[in-house]
């Protein structure tokens, strides 16, 4: 029986107490050392020494950008402004991530302890944390949080007598990806609609009701009270120069272990999804992996070993996201996991700039008839032009990385596209309309079991008297007589 | 609360608190994954059949409370029992039915229900 066998390999420090203490009782989380870092901060540190710290710990924002949290801080401290605010970014939009809603359900204060120190610091005395309504558990983890630490006096008024007063309230959003962004946020919450505007001027100038705001991930604000309680050099002394402490992933995909995992920045993809992730499911051989969700990228087996931090990752057409990793095998096409990205973007864009709402849309039909077989080679090059036009031409972040799950795939694996384009073949078998499916004479008993189970009659044959036969003509490759054939005797081509 | 003692104070009295006690008899902490994730493959009803088999038994050196995502999602519905000697069992896969059992067995025959472990180890808390 293995030792906690699943932790091996990881470092655990915002995910300490995930799993462990019970979320809805601010108790277990003092009882370990939980607010004690807010408490020393207020009643013994400046403002400035609190962002000094900060910098010094050398964190970055873990919503995917990785903007430095001590300057973004800095930026705000310096507006002139009698209101100020700290909005947590709990959105989460991208498929087949669950680290911050996984944070916000399990340790909740640590966000909240997070939320206050960064209030300290810019001198904000109001926090929003906003929160997908499709997370019902962690908003209620979080609303009952907030309850229990404004009777405790740690959020409110006069917070450990030491004259400063900061409150937090949750704001639901409805579901939107491009209410993740920041700008497009701070009108979500505003009430207006959820679109993006110019930047500048940035939120800390003037972000939510036009004051001075401060936007940082879950993850990100998670981590403050650790530096504090470890020391900045602890939290330095984790990772690799220029991206500092752990980052939390979430693996989904053809992974054996799925779930959620924090390592030190810098190791490697290989020994996140072979040594911690258990290798592939079924024995199946790894083709890539998808770093970054929508805006992200995918990474071939050749690139397993560079290591996991923010300008790697860029380097290598991906980027390092808010942490969802989603792995893909030899059964999965590229070009279907591309179109599969391109339509949840095609889907969430707000329709504000033309190139995001028509590209897109444009790029996917592209990729849709290169899936039919109906690709020419032109198409390559043609998709290659918009996602530049695309990329230049976006106001936001989702327009602008919209291009790149179709450009890392094409980066490498061009050949799978021109095989669907030039020989009107998916290697992987997964494009319907480019699959065969036929009878092994040799394998075949005649037992028409497929005859009787196909949907429009195409496949035909005498009882015992092998083998039967499918009318390709009439065949709408829906694959329920290979799933029946009790002799693996249906091939697909 | 009004000052970093208080804080301190508070944090002392919880760990007291939590502290599995061998006398009179040794005490049990049971802890139910009920992130999302467990939820999803059925948490609450384990976590339910926890509370309702340890009441309708009397029992009162059991402790049953709800926890965050441990990380391994695949294997929830996941339960970690920890006893008073600090060392943890976590159990994957549980149903309701098995919760019952594992009260039977684990915590009033004090016989750990091996084929459902996943791990054991030192409590990390
Ligand atoms: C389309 C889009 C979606 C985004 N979604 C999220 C999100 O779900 N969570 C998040 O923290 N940041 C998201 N971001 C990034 C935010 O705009 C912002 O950079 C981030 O919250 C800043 O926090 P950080 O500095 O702590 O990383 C998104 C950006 C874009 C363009």
């Amino acid at each position: 029986m293995g030792q906690k066998e699943y932790l091996k390999n990881q470092q655990r420090e915002v995910l300490q107490n995930c799993g462990l203490i019970n979320p809805e009782n601010i108790r277990e989380y003092i009882a370990r050392d939980g607010y004690q870092a807010m408490g020393r901060v207020l009643t013994s540190c400046q403002p400035q020494d609190v962002i000094e710290q900060i910098k010094k710990s050398g964190l970055r924002g873990r919503g995917g950008g990785g903007f430095p949290t001590g300057r973004k801080w800095e930026y705000a401290a310096r507006a002139v402004n009698e209101d100020k605010y700290i909005i947590c970014n709990g959105d989460e939009g991208d498929p087949g991530a669950f680290m911050d809603r996984s944070v916000m359900e399990g340790d909740p204060h640590a966000v909240l302890e997070g939320m206050v120190i960064a209030g300290y610091a810019i001198g904000a005395h109001r926090g929003y944390i906003y929160v997908r309504a499709e997370y019902p558990v962690a908003v209620e983890r979080m609303e009952l949080a907030i309850k229990q630490a404004r009777e405790l006096g740690l959020v409110g008024k006069n917070i450990f007598s030491s004259g400063f007063d900061f409150d937090i309230e949750v704001r639901l959003g409805a579901g939107a990806f491009v209410c993740g962004e920041e700008t497009a946020m701070l009108n979500s919450i505003a009430g207006k609609r959820g679109e993006p505007r110019p930047r500048p001027p940035f939120p800390a100038v003037a972000g939510l009701f036009h004051k001075p705001t401060v936007i940082n991930n879950v993850e990100t604000l998670a981590n403050v009270g650790r530096i504090f309680l470890k020391g900045p050099e602890y939290f330095a002394g984790i990772g690799t120069e220029k991206s500092k402490g752990t980052k939390v992933f979430a693996l989904a995909g053809k992974i054996n272990n799925t779930g959620l995992i924090e390592v030190p920045m810098g190791v490697t993809l290989r020994s996140i999804i072979f040594d911690i992730g258990g290798g592939i499911q079924k024995g199946r051989k790894f083709k890539a992996v998808l770093i970054g969700g929508p805006s992200g990228g995918c990474i071939p087996e050749d690139h397993l070993d560079a290591p996991i931090d923010y300008d790697s990752l860029l380097k290598l057409g991906a980027m390092m996201g808010s942490g969802g990793l989603i792995v893909m095998d030899e059964s999965d096409c590229m070009v279907d996991i591309a179109k599969f990205f391109l339509e949840f973007t095609q889907d969430e864009s707000c329709g504000k700039c033309t190139p995001c709402r028509v590209g897109t849309k444009r790029m996917h039909e592209i990729l849709q008839r290169i899936t039919i077989g109906e690709g020419k080679e032109e198409d390559i090059s043609l998709l290659k032009r918009l996602a530049e036009d695309i990329r230049k031409s976006s106001l936001c972040g989702l327009g602008q990385t919209a291009p790149n799950p179709v450009l890392s795939t094409l980066r490498f694996f061009e050949e799978e596209y021109l095989a669907h384009i030039r020989d009107k073949h998916c290697p992987a078998g997964v494009c319907s309309r480019l699959v065969r499916f036929e009878i092994i004479p040799e394998k075949c008993t005649a037992c028409s079991i497929c005859a009787r189970i196909c949907p429009v009659e195409a496949i035909s044959g005498e009882p015992k008297k092998p083998p039967y036969f499918i009318h390709q003509g009439i065949c709408i490759k829906c694959g329920a007589c290979q799933a029946k054939c009790p002799f693996s005797a249906i091939a697909k081509i | 609360m009004k000052s970093l003692e208080d804080l301190k104070k508070m944090k002392e009295e919880t760990i007291q608190a939590m502290q599995l006690k061998e006398q009179p008899e040794p005490e049990y902490r049971v802890t139910v994954g009920l992130g999302t994730c467990g939820i999803a493959a059925g948490a609450r009803a384990v976590y339910n059949a926890f509370v309702e088999e340890v009441n309708n038994r009397k029992i009162k050196y059991v402790t049953v409370v709800g926890t965050g995502c441990a990380g391994i999602c695949k294997n929830e519905p996941l339960v970690e029992i920890t006893g008073a000697d600090g060392i943890t069992y976590t159990y994957q896969n549980l149903t309701p039915e098995k919760a019952k059992a594992v009260t039977e067995q684990h915590l009033v025959q004090k016989k750990p229900v091996e084929a459902w472990l996943l791990a054991t180890g030192r409590s990390l808390l």
